[in-house]
């Protein structure tokens, strides 16, 4: 077994290569999206050039600008990346796992999206205030449903913690389970909503009557702009990884060897395609629901979570 | 869980689609999807049937899973979406009064099932006796969506979806009716939706729409 100093160097290298590679997949998610509509595609790697540019760029404040807008950046860049190093990606039983359980990784996403808030409504223009009440409208939805899922898998696990859940799932094998059902469709409707992806946001517009997430960010510039559209593509595959991690975790390592290490990398960028490849098709096949109908799809979302939660009670746990 | 044999696991995950049915029917406010949508549980409810049938060697339970798929998926469904074709309802859109509390409302009704089916699991000692909640939870969650609709065909459908219920308990509880009781019942439905079916077109002819609220208020009064 390796000493302690080679596992934290691993775990500090998986979130390194975990924060290097989030624009990759945002990339990947703009590639598939314009082969499925036949337009001519950017390369894979044109969000670094954008990351690129926009740090070469000065930044240029608001006159009214305060502290809360001008810390908000780092603020949601380190909350992203502390959840993304509580994330088994590569290897399970890093120590960083045992730091934070999944529903501190909530708390952090949620603590970025209070910055973001918070920062909106600090200029005091219309559009960052009206932005913000409707990203906060999202987010209360959205995270009970997101609750109740990590509540019915933890239940399953018997732990919170994603280490042990996803060697909870290795070892009992190929089990089907109602509760994991809808818990993966509600699951995967939530992280459509909370990465602002297109049924119920959409990430390349500057429409003022449409945007959420953009009509949040739209004061900001340079270096600041840079460190929050990273956030949010390291947001992007967090949704990704922890689907993977929950419903698919198999081929993760397990133990820390050369060959084992090597399979779970694999296994990752493979899972990751996939997810991408998912969220073009829908993004491709749903046209934006209008704001006041996306209550009813977080609605369907806590329902199916819910019944994912009953269907283990009644099913699963008296047996 | 994992004590369970492949197709014990699926009878499980079977039943959680229907009860899932159960819940879709009541957030479908389009008469024809709901009806397709109705087709889907008798679909899954053959197939669960079938597959009981399968596991636990009771071959009179093939024949019930036949009934179902014959008439609870085909024609039943058939018969209405023709009906509602000639009656010129496919577009006909309701708006049910705090959807969103309903379908919490059918939750709770789940959990309250599960609470009463609990002293039976209990006794039972069957391979479905978990799914005895979940077949209680259709018949009541049948009768909610005759409670909050107000259009005739939709009524139609939650009653349907109440002998689904009813069927399916049989099925999961004691390994299905005797088939001389279950040849009656599936008649007895079968003549329910035809007389259903004449029963539209008299409404209609007489209050000119098929909007049951309409039925409570007197004639007289609103001339």
């Amino acid at each position: 077994m390796a000493g302690s100093l080679t596992l934290w160097s691993l775990a500090l290298l998986q979130v390194l290569v975990f924060i290097a590679g989030a624009p990759l997949l945002t990339g990947w998610i703009r590639r598939v999206r314009s082969a499925l509509q036949n337009r001519a595609a950017p390369p894979i790697w044109q969000p670094y050039r954008e990351l690129a540019k926009l740090f070469r760029k000065n930044v240029v404040l608001a006159d009214e600008a305060s502290w809360i807008f001008r810390t908000t950046p780092y603020v949601v860049l380190a909350a992203t990346v502390s959840a993304a190093a509580a994330l088994p990606a590569v290897a399970t039983h890093l120590p960083t796992d045992a730091i934070a359980d999944v529903i501190v990784l909530v708390g952090f996403l949620a603590l970025a999206r209070f910055f973001l808030a918070l920062a909106a409504m600090d200029v005091g223009t219309a559009f960052g205030g009206m932005a913000a009440s409707r990203e906060m409208m999202v987010a209360s939805l959205a995270e009970p449903a997101m609750l109740i899922a990590v509540f019915t898998l933890s239940m399953t696990a018997g732990s919170t913690n994603l280490s042990t859940a996803v060697g909870y799932i290795l070892h009992s094998g190929l089990v089907l389970r109602p509760a994991f059902v809808f818990t993966l469709v509600g699951l995967l409707m939530v992280a459509i909503a909370e990465t602002g992806r297109l049924p119920v946001d959409n990430p390349a517009t500057h429409l003022e009557l449409t945007m959420i997430h953009e009509g949040m960010i739209l004061e900001y510039g340079g270096r600041h702009l840079a460190l929050i559209e990273w956030a949010s593509e390291i947001k992007l595959m967090i949704y990704g990884v922890l689907i993977a991690d929950l419903f698919l975790p198999w081929g993760i390592a397990t133990r820390l060897t050369v060959p084992s290490l090597l399979l779970g990398s694999i296994a990752l960028v493979a899972k990751l395609a996939f997810w991408g490849g998912l969220l073009a098709m829908v993004e491709t096949h749903f046209a934006k629901m209008r704001l006041f109908r996306v209550p009813e799809f977080l609605n369907i979302a806590f329902l199916l979570c819910l019944l994912g939660l009953l269907s283990h009670l009644i099913l699963e746990v008296a047996l | 869980m994992a004590t369970l044999s492949l197709y014990g696991q699926s009878i499980l995950v079977l039943a959680s689609l229907i009860l899932f049915t159960s819940f879709a029917l009541l957030a479908q406010t389009r008469a024809l999807p709901l009806i397709r949508l109705f087709a889907w549980q008798g679909i899954l409810l053959a197939v669960t049937t079938a597959l009981v049938a399968w596991v636990t060697h009771q071959p009179h339970l093939y024949v019930s899973a036949l009934l179902t798929l014959g008439l609870k998926a085909l024609l039943i469904p058939w018969l209405l979406i023709r009906l509602v074709n000639r009656l010129g309802l496919h577009n006909e859109v309701e708006n049910p009064k705090a959807n969103a509390l309903v379908l919490l409302g059918a939750a709770a009704l789940t959990v309250f099932c599960y609470e009463i089916a609990l002293p039976i699991m209990r006794l039972s000692t069957l391979l479905t006796r978990n799914v005895i909640a979940v077949s209680l939870a259709v018949v009541l969650l049948g009768m909610l969506l005759i409670i909050v609709r107000s259009k005739a065909v939709t009524q139609v459908v939650g009653f349907m979806c109440m002998e689904n219920g009813l069927f399916f308990a049989a099925v999961v509880a004691t390994y299905g009716m005797p088939m001389v009781v279950e040849l009656g019942v599936a008649f007895d439905v079968l003549i329910a939706a035809i007389l259903f079916g004449l029963f539209f077109l008299q409404i209609r002819d007489s209050i000119d729409s098929l909007d049951i609220d309409r039925l409570s208020r007197l004639r007289e009064t609103d001339e």
